[in-house]
């Protein structure tokens, strides 16, 4: 069974949400910006709730301010309570740039936010004011990953300058993924000799030393010049199967305004994957793919040889956000694992097209493509496809408990174990550690289950 | 760390205990812009309704208020355990425009059907309170048709403070209380309110209460019950510990029922002792229970003394900075770190009044930073400033902390482990020592700096 359109949800509620709200996605984008400061502009609950789910996945300090709605505020329009804020942003934080996201509170009594903004601009006329971007995010439209593109989105819709001649460097939108994704990927855009700017890069801001004074705004992110050029890039590089899908995106809008080539990829796990990218970088920068990336590739290709019968016929429930499923769906099935179960809480209707494309034969694999789907239902279709092991992020946990599964925390939000922000998913690499990470738990399962517990094995 | 500059409209809240006279402004909206550590009136009652296990806890609105309250405390139950998961009617756009109370009522009546739930409480969010969807008449049509209470609980998160949804879910509670059967309840009995049964709190509490020969007839709402609520004006005593949270309720059912309260704190020895004495003192027409609590306390200190001296040889002279919801809790903490032999250099609260700065203020010692509604900044400024080495706050204060190079202790709802009681103190003394005393510290560049001023 493919797809699974809302209307067939078995409840009206969501029991355990697969998925976040939009203003989440935006903040997280914002964090991603040198310099910038992300405001929320409604109640205070929004700020709060985020700053705290993002700190414990990435347990670094992250300050997402707010407008502070009253019930005044709720009555008359936000307008006020916005020109305050970003009044406070830049005397706390002399930012270089103010990320505004909406929440469902401001969207729904109609707050003119981009007039709000263009009226604070003039009021701040003469003054050295950093420019102030608007997303529009009502939590109750898709989930935060939707909330994250649109905030890139409005980044270079907002900020994006063309040019001519064109610049050498590569737009390089990852998608959410982790510190340690988007400092491999800086590395191998380097080793191509390809100055890249990767859209967001909260690499070193959601994870970094200890300090030596608190830094109002922590060092690191895409500057904003960077984000300024986006539109005279040599080209853009997307990351995401199912975003690969959509109409409108950061890269799909560079090249529609400034003639910026845009390849759309899947998230490079697995070899097939990350060939595809690397292929694409080759094109981009005129050079072969290096030596150091050809010989990681071997060293993946090797595992899987000394690995495949640990994996080979393993059954999966995957879940997560659509791209990472799509992904992780990819590469499971390029080591002989069978994603019994593909879910997310996302609602883009690509999914199952991604997941069919790489499986023309799921019917007879019995593979299921949930969409919009919390976890009582990713739950009782787990119990049903009687999987070996769960992957997908740390919510899953209690599942994974009833079910007696072990589960591998890969993704966001990642609250039950350190170092959500150092794992590694992405290229020939980070297939490689994910795929220790399955071939090892299945070899544990197997130790464990053994009555002789064999430990030469 | 002149470099972090403090608002002016934030000066007046922020007292650095000395010669000047006491004026703290306090009880006021946060400030737009600034990054407060406070939450929403739907944080307030979700905190103190949350722990109630046999309750179906439904947050009308969009999917962010319930993804992010999802099985996140602590608080434990010693049965069903409904309360640890996450129901949403999780608004779409055609809801926000043609109203949501259709989907509110299938979702109820479905959940309902599914969880057989002994009660319901509905939570309204911010934009249900904007489409205006009539929750209570849904509400009322469910507990109708389903036959238990179905509770609204209005918690719009912008119509006021975490304060205010306190309120909002005392009054959802007020609603339960009253309508449950009250013979054969002990005439020496209470209700234990504010307490959440965090790492099993409430569990230690009873059982102090139980050997002193005081039943509990409901705690509120740690491990709670709905019938046990619906029976709880049949109680001789409230016992509130959250005073923030839960003063409310005990005041309605001294009003309505003549039950009357006092206020109690359960974090360190002195406080634990003096709750339990004082709720001796109240029996005191059955003077046996004041000799079982003597000899109780007695016990319980002297088991667990030893150790605390230890502990307390090995942190003495460390400073601490505490940052907490309630001011109340704050006492008590200054009280039990003061205990261990350490200083309290900052002192802060996300929703304290007058009254409160006033008695931390009388607390302190001079140059002390007392803080209300403070925000990262500020909380990274003065612990710096005044050289802590010890942190105490929730999730959002702790990488403040750390990236300073500074130990931390988790004391809100989200932490896993009992702090309260005498066996809580150790745990609490425990935590303390193995946070301060820690040997990572020095690789802090703020404290690896200041040793290499102090060597030669």
């Amino acid at each position: 069974m493919i797809g699974s359109s809302p209307e067939n949800r078995p409840f009206t509620a969501t029991r355990n949400a697969c998925k976040l709200c939009t203003p989440l996605g935006a903040a997280l984008v914002f964090k991603g910006i040198r310099g910038a400061v992300p405001l929320l502009h409604g109640s205070q609950g929004c700020a709060t709730y985020i700053r705290r789910y993002l700190i414990s996945h990435y347990r670094e300090p992250i300050d997402i301010a707010c407008s502070n709605f009253s019930e005044q505020t709720a009555i008359f329009g936000g307008g006020a309570n916005l020109k305050i804020a970003l009044d406070n942003i830049r005397r706390q934080y002399d930012p270089e740039l103010i990320g505004v996201a909406t929440t469902c509170l401001s969207e729904t009594i109609g707050d003119d936010v981009p007039m709000f903004i263009r009226e604070y601009r003039e009021s701040c006329e003469g003054q050295d004011s950093p420019p102030v971007v608007h997303v529009a995010t009502p939590s109750y439209q898709g989930t935060h990953m939707q909330g994250f593109h649109a905030a890139l989105r409005a980044l270079v819709g907002q900020l994006a300058e063309g040019g001519s001649p064109p610049g050498r460097h590569l737009n390089l939108f990852p998608g959410m993924v982790s510190p340690a994704d988007l400092r491999h990927l800086g590395e191998i855009c380097a080793d191509f000799g390809l100055p890249a700017v990767l859209l967001p890069d909260y690499a070193d801001t959601l994870d970094g030393p200890l300090w030596t004074e608190y830094q109002r705004i922590p060092e690191g992110g895409t500057p904003m010049a960077a984000v300024r050029s986006s539109g005279s890039a040599r080209a853009s590089l997307e990351l995401g199967a199912v975003l690969a899908r959509e109409k409108e995106t950061a890269a799909t809008f560079l090249q529609r305004t400034f003639q910026v080539p845009c390849h759309r990829l899947g998230l490079p796990v697995g070899i097939d994957a990350t060939d595809r990218m690397f292929a694409a970088l080759a094109e981009i920068s005129g050079r072969p793919t290096p030596q150091k990336h050809l010989r990681e590739r071997g060293r993946l290709i090797d595992s899987y040889a000394d690995g495949h019968k640990y994996v080979m016929d393993a059954r999966a429930v995957v879940f997560g956000e659509e791209d990472l499923v799509a992904g992780l769906a990819g590469f499971l099935a390029e080591i002989g694992v069978v994603p019994v179960v593909c879910a997310s809480g996302g609602r883009s209707g690509h999914l199952a097209a991604c997941i069919a494309e790489r499986f023309p034969d799921h019917s007879q694999k019995g593979i299921q493509v949930l969409s919009d789907a919390d976890f009582v239902a990713i739950e009782a279709a787990a119990r049903e496809a009687q999987p070996d092991f769960l992957i997908g992020n740390s919510k899953g946990y209690s599942m994974a408990r009833r079910l007696g599964k072990p589960l591998i925390r890969v993704g966001f939000p990642v609250h039950d174990r350190l170092g959500g922000a150092r794992l590694l998913h992405l290229g020939y690499r980070g297939s490689q550690q994910l795929f220790d990470r399955i071939a090892n738990t299945l070899m544990a399962a197997g130790q464990s289950a053994s009555p002789v517990g064999y430990t030469y094995i | 760390m002149a470099s972090i500059p403090i608002l002016k409209e934030r000066e007046k809240q922020i007292h650095r205990k000395g010669a000047q006279p006491f004026s703290l402004t306090c009880g006021q909206h946060s400030l737009a812009g600034v990054v407060s550590q406070r939450a929403c009136v739907f944080c307030g009652s979700r905190v103190v309704l949350y722990p109630i296990a046999d309750a179906l806890h439904l947050i009308h609105g969009p999917v962010g208020c319930a993804a992010y309250t999802w099985d996140i405390r602590g608080a434990l139950s010693s049965g069903p355990e409904l309360h640890r998961l996450s129901f949403t009617t999780d608004l779409r756009e055609k809801d926000v425009i043609f109203g949501g109370e259709k989907k509110l009522q299938r979702a109820l009546t479905e959940l309902i059907d599914a969880y057989q739930p002994r009660a319901a409480f509905v939570y309204s969010t911010c934009i249900v309170g904007i489409i205006g969807d009539d929750v209570a008449a849904v509400c009322r049509q469910v507990a109708r048709e389903k036959g238990i209470p179905v509770l609204p609980v209005h918690s719009e998160g912008f119509k006021g403070t975490k304060k205010d949804g306190y309120k909002a879910a005392c009054e959802a509670l007020f609603q339960l209380v009253g309508q449950g059967q009250v013979d054969r309840i002990d005439p020496c009995s209470i209700n234990i309110l504010g307490e959440f049964n965090i790492g099993g709190e409430a569990w230690i509490i009873k059982s102090y209460y139980e050997k002193m020969g005081v039943a509990v007839v409901a705690t509120m709402t740690g491990d709670g019950r709905v019938d046990a609520i619906r029976r709880s004006h049949g109680a001789a005593l409230n016992v509130v510990q959250c005073s923030g949270a839960m003063t409310t309720l005990a005041e309605m059912m001294q009003e309505r029922y003549g039950i009357p309260y006092i206020r109690a704190s359960y974090f360190g020895l002195e406080d634990t002792s003096k709750a339990l004495y004082d709720v001796a003192a109240h029996f005191a027409g059955n003077p046996e229970i004041m000799t079982r609590t003597q000899s109780l306390v007695r016990e319980e200190i002297s088991a667990i003394t030893p150790e605390l001296q230890q502990i307390k040889a090995a942190v003495s002279g460390k400073r601490a900075a505490i940052y907490v919801g309630g001011a109340f809790k704050a006492f008590s903490l200054i009280k039990a770190l003061r205990y261990l032999g350490m200083d309290v250099v900052l002192v802060g609260s996300q929703t304290g009044n007058d009254a409160d700065y006033q008695t931390l203020r009388e607390m302190c010692d001079d140059g002390t930073i007392i803080l209300d509604d403070a925000n990262p900044l500020e909380l990274s400024k003065y612990i710096i400033e005044k050289g802590a080495d010890l942190f105490i706050g929730g999730v959002k204060e702790r990488p403040i902390a750390y990236k300073m190079g500074i130990g931390f202790c988790d004391h809100n709802h989200e932490r896993k482990i009992p702090l309260a009681g005498y066996e809580g103190m150790l745990h609490f003394a425990r935590e303390v020592y193995r946070s301060v005393t820690s040997p990572v510290w020095r690789f802090a560049p703020t404290r690896a700096a200041a040793a290499k001023e102090v060597s030669p």
